[in-house]
């Protein structure tokens, strides 16, 4: 039962037109920095475009995703309409309004200082009140999010909350902790210095703030993609969930390990000691648990579906599959871009071998194959799943959603594959301009090559993906009948109360965020002397 | 089960994640905060609290008594890019005379064939560091050690300034269109390892950087092999040290052989 359908459409329009604009963006990038250009401009442009194309991808459009599905979510699985509609409106009106505040300032090249805001570095302050408005809007919808699971808990006690709603919640609640780092660092370290009342940053702090933010922010991207392997996949092959409880777990399993491992990002940084840091790279490792749970669910859901439409043999169920279906191709391609990145990350985290990558182009590459790849596919199919829902119109350019999510696949792993070599080959990130004569350097040429090419087929696809919406706005009319989620194989009539609730596992989050990052923050905060001038960009020399 | 309250040591799901949760954070503090620390040979811990501190990233205070001396000499001339770039008339006619000690086997004008280096021409402040390190016991040669030790300051200045002034003579082997190798123009950068001729000449010079056109092969060969050895090592910072270490034998012979035929 849809019924604020604007709503939510907004919410994804606004997403996918921001994901258009960045992805344009995202190939001009690639293609200035590889040997098909010229040296002939600017570098500071470069930056320009690295830091819209990273606030764009980063912080609106997965957010305005998570939101619009967080919304529609609600409404479908609670089967009522949601409460707060006015709330929720001026909660998208902050974030598009604050992506125009934070885009003003980039594009004028007055706050170039790439998404992660890297302090000392400091744009213009308009850049960051814009991001900090972004995140105000979501925390909007992390409230109402809150506030619809509990009236419907009161309203049906003893009864368990639908696994969709269930995995909302949790998507929300992380979010609304996790983005607490960026927010002190924007509050408290930065907005100081870029309103000029200091001069000077603590940085080492500013970066252990925001790590607390980092990390965790891509499980809040990855939480739409999960909840559509769980409740959108088994219902739209024509299969059942294997387990309801597992999916449940999953998503707990990421509430309390997902936040307190953000260090990991900071193995080369002085300022955290290395005790700490072995810490974070234990949950990180444990944070690989929740997605091999994902996977293993997911697989055997997508079994009992083949198995009722008369697959046999130990392998030959793969082949009775629905593969014609966009949201069975989307899911596998998703899983496939998953099992590599996953990989690529376990290496991330092992110290040693992160030291090998650190700050080199195999992270880019990691995190386009894991974003990029296997969570904004699933966007795609989240959109091709609920558009006749809420356009009232159907969706019929099947061959074109296969085409564009094929393009997208193929594209991601050409761009991402060769970009993880490069970086094993020692080619930095954050970079302008590499210079490809020189005999160092020369080898990677060919990589970043068909990396940019990978681009192209990337943009591409977005055009297709594009047009496929544009088209179901004007397609034919049709009710599309009530929108559904997955039902698991055996439907639990009554679950454990840690199962259909937040409470514990709230406390073990901020329990173990107190227990990882008390001690490091409260020291860096008590230390003197470890500010350092700040480094205004942008600003007339 | 759902009326079951949430936080009770009854509730099977409360102790299975409160205890894993505390477990592992305890198991991953004690590896990370006492046990590695510990197991880490060059880390001087005096204890267990020592090693909390440490692996925890309380800032230190460095004990000063604590530096290491190395057991060997090491240079202890000041190298700046300005260094005895200008000699005046008399220094150059003191170390005309004074060289006369040098020319058996640096030659009379500077340059000879004995695969000792030819002097003519070579900057002043290489020559001066040298002639420096061998008194002080940096640079050990049984030929030039005793030759250096009763050498004043000024003496030393006079004769560099002396063999700066002469003109470099071209070489014997002059072979001037032998082909770079790599290792000149280029270095090895995977081994750290920058290209000859960005300090030695040719793309740049460096301070304190000896010219190489014209010199000995045998002796920029033993030159080299000796500080990848280690049992010479006046180097600045240990520059060449690093870098011999790095070539390989063929790489040493292209470079020696390169420079030897240069003018």
């Amino acid at each position: 039962m849809l019924t604020n359908k604007r709503l939510i459409l907004a919410h994804f329009w606004l997403a996918f037109i921001v994901f258009a604009v960045a992805l344009v963006l995202g190939a001009w990038q690639m293609f200035v920095r590889s040997p098909l250009n010229a040296w002939h401009f600017n570098p500071e442009l470069y930056y320009r475009s690295v830091t819209a194309h990273g606030s764009a991808m980063g912080y609106v459009f997965p957010t305005l995703i998570a939101m619009g599905f967080g919304y529609a979510i609600t409404e479908a699985s609670l089967e009522k309409p949601l409460v707060g509609r006015r709330w929720a409106w001026v909660g998208f009106l902050l974030v598009a309004v604050g992506a125009v505040v934070a885009m003003v300032p980039v594009s004028l090249g007055l706050a170039s200082v790439l998404y992660t805001f890297y302090p000392p570095m400091i744009g213009n302050p308009f850049y960051y009140i814009g991001v900090v408005m972004v995140v105000v809007g979501s925390w909007i919808w992390v409230a109402l999010t809150s506030i619809n699971f509990t009236i419907w808990k009161r309203d049906n006690p003893g009864k368990p909350v639908p696994l969709p709603m269930f995995a909302n919640v949790a998507g929300s609640y992380l979010w609304g902790w996790t983005a607490v780092g960026a927010a002190l660092e924007i509050l408290l370290q930065i907005l100081p210095v870029a309103l000029g009342f200091k001069s000077t940053i603590d940085a080492g702090l500013a970066r252990v703030f925001f790590s607390w933010t980092l990390h965790a922010i891509v499980y809040f991207w990855l939480m739409p993609t999960y909840i559509a392997y769980y409740t959108i996949f088994p219902r739209a092959i024509g299969g059942r969930l294997y387990s309801d409880a597992m999916a449940r777990i999953s998503f707990i399993l990421f509430v309390v390990v997902a936040m307190p491992i953000g260090v990991h990002h900071l193995f080369a940084d002085p300022q955290v000691g290395a005790g700490f840091k072995f810490m974070h790279s234990a949950f990180t490792g444990l944070v690989a648990l929740p997605t091999l749970l994902t996977v293993f669910t997911i697989c055997a859901s997508a079994e009992i579906a083949s198995r009722l439409r008369g697959g046999r043999g130990a392998f030959g169920w793969i082949t009775a599959l629905p593969w014609s279906n966009p949201i069975m191709l989307a899911t596998a391609l998703s899983l496939v871009m998953l099992g590599f990145g996953g990989a690529g990350g376990l290496i991330n985290m092992s110290y040693q071998l992160d030291a090998s990558v650190h700050n080199t182009q195999w992270i880019t590459g990691h995190f386009h194959l894991i974003f990029g790849g296997a969570i904004v596919i699933m966007y795609f199919a989240i959109a091709y799943d609920l558009w006749p829902h809420l356009t009232g119109r159907a969706l019929e350019s099947f061959g074109l959603m296969r085409a564009q999510l094929w393009l997208w696949f193929i594209g991601m792993i050409v761009t991402t594959f060769p970009w993880h070599y490069v970086g094993i080959l020692g080619m930095p990130r954050r970079m302008a301009f590499y210079d490809y004569a020189n005999p160092a350097i020369s080898p990677q040429a060919f990589s970043v090559v068909v990396s940019a090419i990978g681009g192209f087929i990337l943009l591409v696809s977005g055009i297709l993906f594009m047009l496929v919406l544009i088209r179901g706005q004007f397609g034919t009319r049709g009710e599309a009948g009530a929108y559904r989620f997955s039902v698991p194989l055996h439907m639990p009539a009554r679950i454990p109360v840690a199962l259909n609730s937040f409470g514990l596992w709230l406390a073990l989050m901020i329990g173990l965020t107190v227990v990882n990052y008390g001690f490091p923050i409260a020291q860096l905060m008590v230390l003197n002397e470890t500010s350092v001038p700040a480094v205004y960009v942008g600003a007339s020399r | 089960m759902s009326d079951q309250p949430l936080v009770s040591l009854r509730n099977p799901w409360f102790v299975a994640g409160v205890g894993i949760t505390v477990g592992i954070a305890a198991f991953s503090a004690v590896v990370g905060l006492i046990w590695l620390p510990l197991a880490q040979p060059d880390l001087k811990l005096s204890g267990i609290w020592d090693a909390i501190c440490s692996a925890a990233g309380v800032p230190r205070a460095t004990v000063q008594d604590a530096s290491i001396k190395p057991e060997f000499r090491t240079s202890n001339v000041v190298m700046t890019s300005e260094m005895l770039t200008k000699p005046d008339q008399v220094s150059i006619g003191r170390g005309a005379t004074l060289s006369q000690r040098c020319a058996i086997c640096h030659g009379p004008q500077g340059v000879s064939d004995a695969n000792s280096p030819n002097l003519a021409g070579q900057f002043a402040a290489v020559t001066y560091k040298e002639l420096n390190d061998f008194k002080a016991g940096a640079r050990v040669s049984v030929v030039m050690s005793p030759f250096a030790a009763a050498i004043s300051d000024q003496d030393m200045k006079d004769v560099a300034a002396y063999y700066a002034y002469l003109p470099r003579v071209p070489s014997n082997n002059l072979n001037a269109g032998l082909p770079a190798p790599a290792i000149v123009v280029t270095g090895a950068p995977m081994r750290n390892i920058p290209p000859c001729g960005s300090c030695h000449g040719d793309i740049d010079n460096k301070a304190g950087s000896p010219w190489l056109g014209g010199q000995s092969a045998v002796y920029i060969k033993a030159q080299l092999q000796s500080l990848a050895s280690g049992a010479r090592r006046n180097d600045i910072s240990q520059q060449m040290r690093n870098v011999a270490r790095q070539m390989t034998p063929e790489e040493i012979d292209q470079a020696a052989r390169y420079y030897a035929a240069q003018p």
